[in-house]
């Protein structure tokens, strides 16, 4: 019986460069896992070859019992199931936050406007923007187009979210409100995650487990009190230090 | 000087040719906008297709090359006579018995779409690739990807040099006075040939500039709100 999601042996290669190196990954139910390490460790490929953005070298993806990597998984019915934010929000500018959260569930889902408008309305009023839902994205600070982009993702009622580095593109100010509505996703909904991120404090309050990427491998993998507290690893030691050094934890 | 005047602007001349010489611009503007709507429509469906990814689509996107590279490198006037003189000799029916004007708008048509399909192009790939990602990471198909996302953006940063394309297509509806249709040149072509004055010429040139001013200031206006609006983005 695999886990909710399961990676086996997945490997990525750029032409020449190596990018995942036989990843293994299991994450159960109601689990947020953090991906950690430096720039290029492979953790936002590692979250797009998930939902198949990426396509995956070699090994096998299982989700929620079916495997992703067969080649017959119909993507689009996948990728419902399975939201992603991104670091630079990529929202639609030419539409209005509201037509940024219900586009996918009235094209997709074929919901009527009606329902579909109530709903991202719903979800708008928990992230505090309801007041923005006519706004265009570029007239909203990084903070609040960030958390439409959590809410765009959400109103597909995603069984499983993917973060990617989502605090990275904002001023300092601006990145607790975002990881406050990521922190309630976890409290509120038990949503089952999988965070890339830098901040170091947040993976260590909200993470079940961390995994420690370098070069293409997870090199280290453990709950967070051990993961930061007492790394066994030469590499993840090394990398928390220049962390700490930093003022990033 | 005097001969001059009388040649170019005699107000006699002006009061006989000028009727013919309306008469024959409501043709061009007729043909012009025709044109201009095919145009629009095929050139995206084109452009379309030239970006269509997989494997099983290279026949497509060639012939959509081949297309493109053709009728961008031929004079129209070789396409309107091409069509004229041409397809009525051929007998296929539907085809080779329809009027010069029908000849004429399909001249235009095919040189302008495949200038037009550059254009599009050239604003669908400068939508960035996050954008397709983001739409279909939310399960939205390639077809719904590009049609609610990817062109939308295209074809509003697209507008200003295509609405220069049709300035030239504009004008170039006067090439079409080749395959027979009887628009303004001929006019006051014919007007000229009987009466060794050239009036005529300098009203159909008149009516072609009042036609494309509008839509060069219009195109101005465009690029002026879109720079304010990145200039205050910016700040």
């Amino acid at each position: 019986m695999s886990a909710f999601i399961q990676l086996e042996g997945v490997t990525k290669r750029f032409g020449d460069n190596v990018v995942l190196d036989r990843i293994d990954l299991a994450v159960e139910e109601h689990q947020v896992v953090c991906l950690i390490g430096a720039s290029g460790s492979g953790k936002s490929t590692l979250l797009r070859c998930v939902n198949l953005l990426e396509r995956v070298d070699e090994g096998r993806i299982f989700f929620d019992g079916k495997e992703l990597t067969n080649g017959k998984v119909d993507v689009n019915a996948l990728r419902r199931n399975i939201g992603i934010v991104f670091q630079a929000y990529n929202l639609f500018p030419h539409m209005t936050v509201l037509q940024n959260v219900t586009l996918a569930p009235r094209k997709v889902l074929g919901h009527g406007r009606r329902k579909a408008e109530d709903r991202a309305r719903e979800l708008l009023h928990r992230i505090g923007l309801e007041e923005k839902a006519e706004e265009y994205p570029d007239r909203l600070s990084g903070g609040q187009q960030q958390r439409v982009a959590i809410a765009r993702a959400l109103a597909m009622d995603p069984k499983l979210m993917l973060l990617d580095e989502i605090t990275s593109a904002l001023d300092p100010q601006l990145v607790s409100e975002v990881l406050n509505l990521v922190r309630s996703l976890t409290e509120e909904f038990g949503m089952t995650m999988i965070i890339a991120t830098h901040e170091m404090s947040f993976a260590r309050e909200v993470a079940d487990r961390v995994c420690f990427l370098d070069a293409g491998v997870i090199l280290e993998e453990g709950p967070p009190e051990q993961i930061f507290s007492a790394p066994r690893a030469a590499r993840t030691q090394e990398f928390l230090g220049r962390v700490l050094a930093a003022g990033r934890m | 000087m005097h001969r001059f005047l009388e040649a170019f602007f005699s107000p006699h001349a002006f009061r006989q040719v000028f009727p013919d010489v309306w008469n024959g611009f409501q043709t061009n503007i007729r043909m012009m906008v025709l044109a201009e709507l095919l145009v629009l429509a095929f050139a995206l469906a084109i452009a379309v297709i030239r970006g269509l990814p997989g494997r099983g689509a290279w026949p497509l996107r060639a012939l959509a090359v081949v297309y493109t590279d053709a009728f961008r490198g031929t004079p129209l006037i070789l396409v309107a006579y091409m069509l004229a003189l041409g397809l009525p000799g051929l007998g296929i029916h539907g085809i080779s018995n329809r009027s010069p004007f029908v000849y004429g708008v399909a001249a235009l048509t095919l040189v302008y779409t495949a200038y037009v399909t550059e254009v599009y192009r050239a604003g669908i790939e400068s939508v960035h690739g996050s954008q397709r990602m983001a739409a279909r990471s939310l399960g939205l198909s390639y077809g719904q990807a590009l049609r609610y996302v990817v062109l939308p953006q295209a074809v509003r940063r697209v507008v200003p040099p295509l609405l220069n394309d049709f300035v030239g297509l504009q004008k170039d509806t006067a090439i079409i006075s080749v395959a027979g249709v009887t628009e303004a040149t001929v006019q006051a072509q014919n007007f000229g040939s009987s009466y060794f004055n050239y009036t005529g010429y300098v009203v159909a040139g008149v009516l072609f500039i009042f036609l494309t001013i509008p839509l060069a200031r219009f195109t101005d206006h465009l690029v002026r709100e879109r720079e304010l609006r990145e200039r205050a983005l910016a700040g």
